[in-house]
């Protein structure tokens, strides 16, 4: 029941000032995404307006309101990435989830998305799938190594489209 | 291991006796220890295996030789990303770049336990063929200076131990024992830091007028939001060094009369959150944090909060109403200083993580000391994050007034693959584009700032000639559409209009007029926007177009792109009379656009293609068989 | 309250601490545009149009909130001004739905009123990316529309909501470019906690918060709510003989010009067709009987038959005196606790008083309240 587990997750916060955002950031551990029963209570139990919790929830951009796949595939846009190539990656990447950025796939195993910048700009162009940093990769890796790895780990060929 | 002792002996640092007996008995330890095994485990070096071959050390130390008196010391980065994983076997300081895991067992038996050098894994000077056994030998460190670096690379980023041992938290015994407050805030002052976050501003000054303000309570705050694609120098900080960021945030509070810190840290910096966690446990587990400091009956905490991305939450006021659990709304002119009026309404001093990071340096050695580096109105050192087109890329730390060639050239090593240097942009996505005729200007916060770019955080991206400016422009305008807050019509609207023109004209829709446009909208976003993020972001179009002018008007009249980088205005093509039918480039191509079989001379399909240049990249030189046209070749 | 004097645009202008720049400006006819801003509401300074000089300091200020102080040199209007309010309002009409002349806010348009004032760069304009947005109309509420492609994201509605009303039913959703005026979940307004009293479509400058329907009134009559007892002041609209609209009466002390959703939409009833002008009574049967020439009254151990059993069958028209002879002869029949009443707060006070005295003294019990807890 999303209801309990939640329940369960806010008694873990005192109500105290600016507790919100890692509220927030508690709950989506949780669920992988921001369920909106989970944002109602969040409002409840602040006691602040429903609209002011959605207001922050959509501004920043690590929060989800809808479900993302089991696994996230980022690919970095930051500067050096990007004078290195970084958007025949995204592309690529986008061509073989068979998904936009953004999106998730059918079978809900991947999400793609692009990232501003990991920091990790001395190995551009990196990708980041969950939390491991993939450095210097190229369309070619990307085809031929990162994508049989990710098969290999998490299961089948993604389901395209969507 | 040996840490859990050590903790067990000393309960808690109670006074500043205290301190020096602990800093005595690591020191003590590490003499005892023969043989220390590097292991960079930076973000950067994590990346290319650097766990890995921690752990085969260490499995490899405990199968070979004695285990005792081997340690294998993980620390944060040491700046040299682009050559990780970098291990350094100390005390002779032999630098190994590039090791893997096959690599652990030579390096113990040969070099820890004979003293040889594995000649392979010693950095080699491309340009002089010299070799560099000692990291000091090695020209991507000769010009450095790293003094807030002095131990990221050095020490176990999670060991209090390790900070104590050289001196850590020293800085801040001095504070509390030998200085009053307005002693620090002279010192900080007289030493001439200045903001390492952006705009520069005096570190004493903003001090002093929070500790003047008043307020019930007053608030440190440390910004490591580090948004700026291409900067990575607070997270290098962070992670291989957080002790130093806390004890300046402490020094911070003392000498403000505050009693809460707070990090706000970048989501994107799992490890940066880790290691600060940890440090923030080991410190208030010893009593550096906490009530009565070495019981100088000074109290401080210390809260990290961890940002949800949104690049605006860098700006001060955007990042305080975050941390209030708002939206990062920057607030409207006019309005009262954040060191006056700032969280909760209370004086509040933000700083970034490195200038924090400068602090216990300038408290230990002095005013003059720090203020000896540096130019007159810069002074100290500054860590650049170096990327881009430029060999060595990683963290370099220069004293202040180094020029730009003598960072690109001697410490970068120049361009990669021996192409022609075109310009360096700074400063991130607030900064501009540098050429090549200003490369002897030296590095300080005015000059940046004459020939319209900005020190910013401190990102330096060196751009060769296969880099397109007007795409330049288009990415750094691609980005500020995406993070502008939406919150002020010009800044919204603007960039994204700016974006658009841009857009058009990298592929092949520009007008004749569109340069004059972009201007206008430029200046008019630059003016009326409300915070420096809608201030700045203009700045990439108004130095590219001030600078590469004549590659705006190629692009608009011409439809030529000769960086060959913008995709509408390039074709890749295969030479018929070159191709040898090998396949490798039909293999190579991500989408599957090339057509061709065995003894059939291949072609692109232009429809599908995506225009990566992965065919370029495999196709054997000696065939050379792939090109690419832009401009009139491409048209006609 | 102390006086100072400023100057603006040269001219020396008196002033009273507190007061913004624009309010300077504007208590000495000096017209400085403004979109974001509304009298009441905490000024936010978001739009940019109100942006002014103001001698040594170096970035462009909000008129609409930056205090004057005194010896300040403002200037309103020059040509670097009129620059960046031109961009800025090409910027907000580039994003904007261009069916002006078939917009039900054509002519009371703040944006409209914007252009007219400042002007455009026709070139310009033209050459600034006009992909409308294509978001959906919100029509759910019963009252008014909102439709986010006309929103300029003032801020007037949600400050409105927030400050004026209380609800916070909406709330800026999204970023940057996305930013949207939105309800929790982004769900129709009809399914958030909106009260629909309108305060923030009265308040809208443009047609993205508007009436379902916009009629001019030829005439307008000042009144009283007839809803409940906070008695606020109503403007009605009239035309003809019709009453075709409401707004709240900005000089009644009572709600200062604010209303509710009764009294603001809720004016439809006076014309309705269904409104009662005679007495009527359900058709039972001893009415029946009643109404064919029986007196009910004579029987009194008889009680009426079924009062609270429905029976099919008309209302019937019936003249006063029967209705109340009806009541009577019902009321007889009860007594004490058998009995409760309930009377309306939108009787006068002497009715009231006479109803309690009633009930207590007459029926017997002290079971009476009335529907003023509202
Ligand atoms: C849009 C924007 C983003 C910013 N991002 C950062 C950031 O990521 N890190 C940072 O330290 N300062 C950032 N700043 C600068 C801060 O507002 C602030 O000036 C700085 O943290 C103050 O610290 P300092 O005086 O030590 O530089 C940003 C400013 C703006 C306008
Ligand atoms: S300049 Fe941009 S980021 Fe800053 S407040 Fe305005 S809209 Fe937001
Ligand atoms: S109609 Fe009233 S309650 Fe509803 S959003 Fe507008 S101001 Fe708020
Ligand atoms: S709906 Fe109207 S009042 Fe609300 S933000 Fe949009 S334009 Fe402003
Ligand atoms: S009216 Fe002043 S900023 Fe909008």
């Amino acid at each position: 029941m999303p209801e309990d587990r939640s329940k369960k997750i806010l008694s873990v916060f005192e109500e105290k000032k600016g507790a919100l955002i890692p509220m927030l950031q508690r709950v989506q551990e949780e669920f992988g995404y921001l369920p909106e029963e989970a944002l109602a209570q969040i409002a409840w139990f602040l006691k602040i307006p429903l609209s002011q919790v959605f207001s922050v929830a959509t501004f920043y951009a690590h929060f989800y309101l809808t479900r993302r796949g089991d696994h996230l595939v980022r690919i970095c846009q930051g500067t050096a990435c990007h004078v290195r190539g970084a958007r025949d990656i995204l592309e690529t990447a986008q061509h073989l989830l068979g998904i936009k950025t953004g999106q998730t796939t059918e079978d809900y195993k991947y999400s793609l998305e692009r990232v501003a910048c990991v920091g990790s700009c001395a190995m551009a162009p990196v990708i980041m799938i969950d939390n491991a940093v993939h450095p210097k990769v190229s369309p070619l890796d990307l085809k031929f190594k990162l994508m049989d790895e990710l098969i290999a780990e998490h299961g089948d060929k993604p389901n395209k489209g969507k | 291991m040996t840490a859990a002792k050590k903790k067990d002996a000393f309960r808690g640092i109670r006074s500043f006796e205290d301190l020096k007996r602990l800093k005595e008995s690591v020191l003590a330890q590490e003499k005892a220890d023969s043989k220390t095994l590097i292991v960079c485990c930076g973000t950067g070096c994590l990346a290319s295996g650097g766990d890995k071959v921690r752990q085969s050390f260490i499995d490899e130390v405990r199968r070979q030789g004695p285990e005792e008196n081997i340690v294998v010391r993980k620390t944060g980065c040491r700046g040299f990303c682009e050559r990780g994983p970098i291990v350094v076997v100390s005390p002779e300081n032999i630098l190994y770049q590039g090791v893997s895991k096959e690599d652990t067992p030579e390096i113990v038996s040969e070099t820890i336990l004979k003293g040889e050098l594995v000649d392979r894994l010693i950095f080699e000077d491309e340009t002089t063929g010299d070799k560099c056994v000692h990291e000091a030998d090695i020209p991507f460190y000769k010009k450095q200076a790293r003094r807030v670096l002095r131990n990221c690379g050095h020490i176990d980023p999670t060991s209090i131990e390790a900070y104590i041992g050289v001196g850590g938290y020293g800085a801040l015994a001095i504070a509390l024992s030998k200085m009053n407050p307005e002693e620090v805030i002279a010192c900080v002052k007289e030493s001439g830091l200045r903001g390492r976050g952006g705009a520069g501003f005096p570190t004493g000054r903003k001090w002093e007028s929070s500790r003047n303000a008043p307020g019930e309570e007053k608030y440190i705050i440390a910004n490591g939001d580090e948004g700026d694609p291409g900067a990575f120098m607070d997270r290098s900080i962070m992670e291989g060094d957080p002790h130093s960021v806390l004890e300046g945030m402490i020094i911070a509070g003392y000498a403000v009369g505050a009693q809460k810190g707070f990090i706000y840290v970048r989501a994107e910096y799992p490890l940066a959150v880790r290691h600060l966690h940890t440090a923030i446990a080991q410190a208030s587990d010893l009593g550096l944090l906490g009530q009565n400091i070495m019981g100088s009956g000074f109290d401080f905490e210390i809260e990290i909060v961890r940002g949800a991305g949104a690049f605006v939450c860098g700006e001060s006021t955007a990042l305080v109403l975050s941390i209030e659990g708002k939206r990062g709304f920057p607030k409207p002119l006019p309005r009262p200083n954040t060191s006056i009026v700032g969280l909760w309404d209370m004086p509040t001093v933000l700083n970034n993580v490195e200038t924090f990071a400068c602090v216990p340096a300038i408290i230990s050695n002095g005013a003059e000391w720090f203020a000896s580096m540096g130019t007159e109105k810069s002074k100290g050192t500054k860590v650049l994050a170096l990327t881009g087109n430029v060999k060595n890329t990683g963290l370099v730390e220069v004293p202040m007034g180094t020029t730009l060639r003598e960072i690109i050239f001697d410490i970068g090593g120049g361009i990669r693959g021996n192409k022609e240097f075109k310009a360096v942009q700074t400063g991130g996505p607030s900064g501009g584009c540098i050429p090549e005729d200003l490369l002897d200007l030296p590095v300080d916060y005015e000059s940046l700032a004459r020939v319209g770019s900005i020190m910013g955080s401190g990102g330096m991206l060196v751009m060769g000639e296969n880099t397109c400016m007007v795409n330049m422009a288009r990415y750094f305008l691609d980005f500020a559409q995406n993070e502008s807050c939406g919150q002020c019509t010009l800044c919204k609207l603007g960039t994204r209009q700016m974006y658009h023109i841009l857009s058009d004209i990298t592929s092949g829709k520009g007008r004749p007029d569109d340069v004059e446009v972009l201007l206008e909208l430029a200046a008019a976003v630059r003016a009326g926007s409300i915070c420096g993020l809608g201030q700045t972001v203009p700045n990439p179009v108004i130095s590219t177009i001030r600078y590469f002018r004549e590659e705006y008007e190629e692009h608009i009249h011409e439809h030529r792109c000769r960086a060959l980088v913008c995709r509408s205005l390039v074709s890749y093509r295969i030479k018929e009379h070159r191709c040898k039918a090998c396949m490798l480039c039909l293999k190579g191509c991500p989408v599957g656009a090339i057509i061709g079989a065995k003894w059939q001379v291949h072609e692109i399909d232009q429809t599908k293609c995506i225009k990566c240049g992965a065919c370029v990249e495999v196709c054997p030189p000696r065939f050379d068989a792939v090109e690419c046209l832009t401009g009139k070749a491409n048209e006609g | 309250m102390s006086d100072l004097s400023l100057t603006i645009n040269g001219i020396e202008v008196a002033a009273r601490e507190g007061m913004t720049i624009l309010e300077a400006a504007q208590s000495s006819g000096i017209y400085v545009p403004t979109l974001c801003h509304c009298p009441g509401l905490t000024p936010e300074g978001a739009c940019r149009i109100c942006l002014v000089k103001i001698e040594k300091k170096k970035k462009l200020h909000p008129a609409c909130r930056t205090p004057v102080e005194a010896g300040m040199v403002v200037i309103t209007d020059d040509a670097e001004i009129e620059q960046v309010r031109r961009v800025t309002l090409e910027l907000i009409l580039s994003d904007h739905d261009f069916n002006c002349l078939l917009c039900r806010k054509s002519g009371t348009c703040r944006l409209q009123d914007l252009v007219n004032r400042i002007g455009f760069d026709e070139h310009r304009l033209d050459r600034l990316d006009r992909v409308a947005k294509d978001l959906p109309v919100d029509t759910s509420n019963p009252f008014f529309d909102f439709n986010p492609n006309k929103c300029v994201q003032c801020g007037i509605c949600i400050r409105t909501c927030r400050e004026i009303v209380g609800v916070d039913a909406i709330d800026m959703a999204y970023r940057g470019y996305e930013i949207k005026v939105s309800t929790f979940g982004d769900k129709p307004f009809k399914e958030s906690v909106c009260v629909s009293c309108g305060e923030c479509v009265e308040r809208c400058p443009v047609a993205a918060l508007i009436p379902k329907k916009i009629e001019y009134p030829t005439r307008e009559v000042k009144t009283i709510c007839a809803y409940c007892g906070v008695g606020c002041g109503l403007r009605l609209g009239v035309r003809g003989n019709t009453i075709i609209g409401a707004r709240g009466d900005r000089d009644n002390p009572v709600n200062k010009g604010e209303l509710c959703v009764r009294g603001r939409f809720g004016y439809k009833f006076i014309h309705s067709p269904d409104r009662l002008t005679s007495p009527i009574v359900r058709a039972y049967d001893p009415l029946e009987r009643q109404a064919h020439g029986i007196d009910e009254t004579g029987e009194s151990s008889k009680p009426v038959t079924s009062p609270l059993v429905k029976q099919e069958g008309d209302f019937v028209e019936v003249t006063w005196e029967q209705a109340i002879k009806y009541v009577a002869s019902s009321l007889d029949h009860f007594k004490g606790d058998q009995f409760a009443a309930m009377s309306s707060a939108k009787c006068t006070n002497e009715e009231n008083y006479l109803f309690q005295k009633f009930v207590r003294t007459v029926m017997g019990t002290n079971n009476i309240d009335h529907c003023a807890r509202l």
